[in-house]
């Protein structure tokens, strides 16, 4: 008999018991949603981490000098080993700017939270304040919405000017122009030179509720002690200056913290790569873990299946005995049987996909997890559902080509 | 001229074995059916009637005889062999129809041809003709629940013939039918017959068997009598 015929039987058979069918399904459905809207969520992960967020954080051909790595799976023994390195200095940044031969913009800088008030006594708190040196927007790519960025000049000296985010700009001002007017930087005065342009969201947090100012203003001194800074930042033209670079950065700040050839850095240069590299292995050990969740609620749902199936196969007795009166081989049986316990198991998927890409959009509208449907996953859940039908269906299948005619033409 | 033999058995027997003992349910049968003819079988619960119609059906294979159906011997035959010759050779109709209650007439005629493997546009054409054959051209796309008892034995018959069987095989056709409705299907059969078509009746009613020109009796396995309606040897 061909597969065709088996499908629509099946189907039938579905549509006139609904709900049976659904409760048969019941964990093919949950096991495949459960894959599909993981799947997604890290799918979206991976593309958001490769699209987005190492951009933000690390920056394109941007390497990153600090006192401990930004991203790290490290214990408490390696955290106390970092908290006796040395603080990076304007001097180390100097160093880097002077002896680095491949042509590369090199800036500093600084990171706490704190609050803003306006001239009219508006506040803004949990504000993220950066103070950095003039090349950190050229490597940063930032750019005014309106007004200038502060100058070279102005970073020497630090001169009290400062550029604020777009949202903090405008939860301080309004609709008024910022330009020009006061702003208290945790509690010291700094004049409004710019504001940036709008930057979006990471994982829900806010990237425009913020104000850099020079690293030498007063802003750099209530984040760190006079001269240290959190990271020095490199900039290169392309990957290949960049991994020449690394090396260059590696000596000369190994010169500067006198260590031995034996000895291990005790700083650390970061890249967009090693944070991709970092999250390969989270979606690594995701991939691993989840399918085995899975893969339990399959087996559960493939059972259910066999017992139903089992079910049915008794209740066709008579059936199957004129099936085989009537000239069906022992294969015919088996696979009308497996045909339609794969049909009632793929159909189980393809509403957990359903449901499971419902899910993802979900996840991904109400919380900062973004969700991305990757279509080999749809592929692999339609045969996983089809493959626990044929799985399930093997017994039932063999029990009714080993029917004896005789026997079942004569069952009630 | 005598006309060519479509069954041939010798010394047929069966026995089960049910529970400690053994059943003896046929006790070597000897039994020859020509080309054409219209036998009636017959005889007592537990005269071995079933087991006969089982072994000539080839739903089942004997414990000891032979059994030649259309030129094949089939009684050392596997499962896979007979289910072929079921299906080329042997027209079923049943007591209580086994139709698919699901599928309509059509598909329910086409069902030997879909295990024959032939292709569906073939199939559709051959199980329509073969509905009109029967008088059922306006019901082919009915279920049997649509359908009266008659039309529904209609269908069952127009599946059996499907194939171009060598035997048209019948357990108690009308033992579910009223008497005029049962008429009717006898006279279906006589058509059949009149046609060319080899015809082996099973059951205990009388007035049914006499539609036959040939009945035989069993009892206690063996076969009693052997009789035919002069008519039928002319």
């Amino acid at each position: 008999m061909d597969a065709r015929e088996g499908v629509l039987l099946a189907l039938r058979q579905i549509r006139a018991q609904k709900l049976k069918s659904f409760f048969a399904v019941l964990g093919v459905v949950i096991g495949v949603m459960f894959l599909i809207t993981v799947v997604s969520v890290i799918e979206g992960m991976n593309r958001y981490m490769e699209e987005d967020f190492a951009r933000t954080v690390f920056g394109l051909n941007t390497i990153t000098v600090s006192r401990t790595p930004e991203i790290s799976f490290a214990g408490p023994e390696v955290w106390r080993e970092w908290a006796r390195r040395p603080r990076l200095t304007m001097e180390d940044a100097e160093a880097i700017r002077e002896r680095l031969e491949v042509p590369a913009l090199v800036a500093v800088e600084s990171h706490s939270g704190g609050e803003l008030e306006a001239e009219d006594g508006t506040e803004v708190e949990n504000v993220w304040l950066t103070g950095a040196s003039a090349d950190y927007f050229r490597i940063r790519e930032f750019a005014v919405e309106k007004g200038r960025l502060f100058t070279g000049l102005e970073d020497r000296l630090g001169v009290p000017v400062v550029v604020l985010g777009y949202e903090a700009a405008d939860r301080l001002f309004g609709r008024l122009d910022p330009l020009g007017r006061t702003v208290k930087v945790n509690g010291f005065p700094f004049r409004v030179i710019g504001v940036l342009k709008k930057q979006g969201t990471l994982f829900g947090m806010s990237l425009d509720n913020r104000a850099i100012a020079p690293a030498r203003s007063q802003l750099g001194r209530t984040i760190n002690p006079h001269n240290v800074v959190d990271n020095i930042l490199i900039r290169t033209t392309d990957d290949q200056a960049m991994a020449r670079a690394q090396i260059e950065i590696e000596a000369i700040m190994r010169v500067r913290h006198r260590l031995r050839p034996t000895d291990a850095d005790d700083f650390a240069i970061e890249t967009a790569e090693d944070s991709m590299a970092f999250w390969a292995k989270i979606s690594q050990i995701l991939y691993m873990a989840f399918p085995s969740l899975v893969g339990i609620a399959l087996v559960v749902g493939g059972m259910v299946i066999m017992n139903i199936m089992l079910v049915s196969v008794m209740e066709r007795t008579r059936e199957i005995g004129m099936r085989k009166a009537v000239g069906a081989r022992r294969r015919d049986i088996i696979m009308q049987v497996l045909v339609e316990s794969a049909t009632l198991s793929g159909s189980g998927a393809a509403v957990g996909i359903i449901i499971g890409i419902a899910l993802a959009q979900i996840v991904r509208a109400i919380s900062p997890l973004p969700a991305a449907i990757a279509p080999q996953w749809l592929a692999v859940s339609v045969l996983l559902g089809a493959g626990v039908g044929i799985a399930a269906g093997i017994y039932p299948a063999a029990r009714a080509a080993r029917l004896d005619p005789v026997v079942a033409l004569r069952a009630e | 001229m005598i006309a060519e033999e479509v069954i041939r058995t010798e010394g047929l027997k069966k026995e089960y074995v049910l529970g400690s003992e053994v059943v003896r349910a046929l006790r070597g049968v000897d039994l020859v059916v020509r080309r054409n003819d219209y036998v009636a079988i017959m005889g007592p619960s537990g005269s071995g009637k079933s087991t006969l119609m089982n072994l000539i059906g080839c739903l089942d294979t004997p414990t000891e005889g032979e059994y030649w159906l259309g030129g094949h011997a089939v009684a050392r035959m596997s499962d896979d062999e007979l289910a072929r010759i079921r299906n080329r050779e042997i027209g079923f109709v049943f007591q209580t129809f086994n139709l698919l209650p699901r599928a309509s007439a059509l598909h329910n005629v086409e069902l030997p041809l879909i295990y024959a493997g032939v292709p569906a546009r073939e199939r559709r054409e051959r199980a329509s003709a073969m509905l009109e054959r029967v008088g059922l051209a306006e019901r082919m796309d009915h279920r049997p629940s649509e359908l009266s008892g008659g039309q529904r034995q209609r269908v069952a018959v127009a599946r059996a013939l499907i194939n171009n069987p060598s035997i048209l095989l019948a357990d108690e056709p009308t033992g579910n039918l009223d008497s005029r409705t049962s008429e009717e299907i006898m006279a279906l059969f006589d058509q059949l017959h009149e046609e060319g078509q080899t015809i082996i009746l099973v059951t205990h009613e009388h007035d049914i068997a006499e539609y036959a020109q040939r009945s035989i009796t069993l009892r206690d396995g063996l076969i009693e009598s052997d009789v035919s309606r002069a008519a039928a040897t002319v």
